[in-house]
């Protein structure tokens, strides 16, 4: 009976939550312009998201994000393939990565206004040069960390250069891959909403929030912050979704 | 065996300089040999572990590796399998090349040996692929292998999901699936657990005798190299040299009675003495 209601526990955490949200704006120990009720966030949240603005600029946030990211991927993995295959390659070009990765991307933003101008191509680009370097790493790494005994039995049974490569090198490197994608997305999700909030933007969740804070509609910032939390939240868990179905062997 | 005579020594440089499989065997094996080693050099770093060192191995039999630890046993036969290149020496195999002949590498680490992404079936499978086997052809071989073998594992399992002991029985079957002309087994055993290790070694035994392959073992506990070889070669502290090649004469198969057997208690006491020796003399 206890057992059956332990799937139940992440609901807690939840309830919990709420429950200490609507104590506190039904007492009104804080000013209800600050920090709305739960149902009135709710109201904000739902009448945007069902054909309102908040569900075009959520929209629009996923679509830049995800752009970012397949960008990212697609130039990131074979390159990190590449550079993790030669040691002496990475060796060669870590502390470039290293600088880079270390950099905040938005820092970069002007550079990227003046190449691209005020438009998606700037904070698409933008989030997808945060989120390569992020993705070549985790890949590279992926790959010069396979396990020696896996490629040396490869090897011993006569596989080439080529086929250790695809075969074992590559499978290796797939759960470190899955690592590098889902701090990619994360980070491309962090950049758009920054860059949707500052470099004259007409929509996406961070021009949202940032609109509703200065109109001084409260329920309507914090909807689309919830909006936004649940937008990385569901990228993370499809990440860890399709990762456990394709790398099974992951952490066994 | 420091007295092989000049003429068995040959140069790297001239390869046709004397016919291989007719010189005299080295090792006292009396067989024709399957394996042949001669001026075989190996340092790491300044330490010399092989230093013109000559040996035979005889064809069809069970071969165990003993010896003082780091004297050398795993880079022996990792040199012989291709494994490590080696400093200078030649490694024949009835006159051929490795890469001329199919052999067999199970490791110790079946863990990591093993491909996680694929089914056993698939594992054992795989050297076939490799070999350009086709599909139909490599699943008809791979089933003949299960069967001869009579392996009872649930072989569409991941090996993840299987137990110590089942990975490394795939390891062999994996070994084992291109017929090989040798297999080398590296401390097969020692991951596993007393009782799961005392199954293995039966398992191994009856592998042996069904296939009659050579095959040759490297072992950290006395009892089970005995057991297991038709031969010990007990290795001396490096740089390594035979210090007896010892013959089994113990009838196969072999099971727990033999562990009493008088033959099989002197041997093992034989091969403790000369391995303690070589340990007093480090």
């Amino acid at each position: 009976m206890i057992r059956r209601l332990d799937a139940f526990l992440p609901l807690v955490g939840v309830v919990a939550l709420l429950a200490f949200w609507s104590l506190v704006s039904a007492r009104g120990w804080v000013d209800p312009v600050l920090l709305p009720s739960p149902a009135a966030t709710f109201k904000a949240f739902w009448s945007g998201m069902d054909g309102g603005a908040l569900g075009f600029d959520f929209v629009k946030t996923v679509y830049r994000t995800t752009m970012a990211t397949v960008i990212a991927a697609v130039i990131a993995i074979p390159l990190g393939i590449m550079l993790g295959s030669s040691e002496r390659l990475y060796r060669s070009l870590e502390f470039v990565i290293d600088f880079f990765r270390s950099t905040p991307a938005s820092a970069m933003f002007p550079l990227f206004l003046v190449l691209f101008g005020v438009g998606d191509e700037t904070k698409i680009s933008v989030a997808a040069f945060g989120a390569i370097l992020v993705i070549l790493f985790n890949v590279a790494y992926g790959v010069m960390n396979a396990r020696k005994t896996r490629l040396l039995a490869a090897k011993v049974m006569g596989a080439s250069r080529l086929r250790v490569l695809f075969d074992v090198m590559l499978r290796e490197s797939l759960p470190q891959t899955f690592v590098g994608l889902r701090n990619g997305v994360s980070l491309a999700l962090v950049i758009i909403v920054v860059a949707e909030m500052f470099i004259g933007s007409q929509d996406g969740l961070g021009h949202s929030v940032f609109e509703a804070q200065q109109l001084f509609d409260m329920p309507r910032m914090y909807a689309a912050i919830a909006a936004a939390g649940a937008l990385g939240y569901g990228l993370n868990l499809l990440f860890l979704t399709i990762e456990r179905r394709f790398v099974h062997w992951s952490g066994k | 065996m420091d007295a092989t005579p000049d003429t068995v020594r040959s140069s790297p440089a001239d390869p046709h300089a004397e016919e291989f499989p007719s010189t005299p065997p080295v090792g006292g094996a009396g067989k024709r040999p399957h394996v042949t080693i001669r001026g075989l050099s190996k340092r790491f770093g300044r330490t010399v572990i092989y230093d013109d060192f000559d040996l035979d191995l005889p064809r069809g039999e069970l071969i165990s590796v003993f010896g003082p630890n780091g004297c050398g046993k795993s880079t022996l036969i990792n040199m012989i399998a291709g494994l490590i290149p080696v400093d200078s020496g030649r490694i024949l195999f009835d006159g051929m090349l490795l890469s001329e002949i199919k052999f067999g590498y199970v490791f110790q680490n079946y863990r990591e040996a093993l491909f996680p992404w694929m089914r056993a079936f698939d594992n054992i499978a795989y050297p076939l692929k490799l070999m350009k086997v086709p599909a139909a052809e490599r699943k008809a071989k791979t089933e003949a292998l299960v069967e001869r073998l009579g392996v009872k594992i649930d072989l569409s399992m991941y090996p993840y999901q299987m137990s110590g002991g089942q990975q490394q029985l795939v390891s062999i079957m994996r070994s084992l699936v291109v017929e090989p002309e040798i297999l080398f087994l590296d401390e097969p055993f020692s991951a596993l657990d007393y009782e799961m290790t005392l199954f293995m070694r039966e398992q191994l035994q009856k592998l042996f005798v069904e296939s009659g392959t050579t095959m040759v073992l490297v072992s950290h506990d006395l009892e089970e190299a005995v057991y297991l070889a038709d031969r010990v070669l007990l290795l001396s502290r490096h740089p390594a040299r035979v210090a007896d090649f010892v013959p089994v004469n113990v009838p196969r198969p072999r099971g727990d009675e033999t562990l009493s057997d008088p033959e099989f208690v002197r041997l093992k006491a034989h091969c403790l003495e000369v391995f303690q020796r070589e340990v007093r003399r480090g």
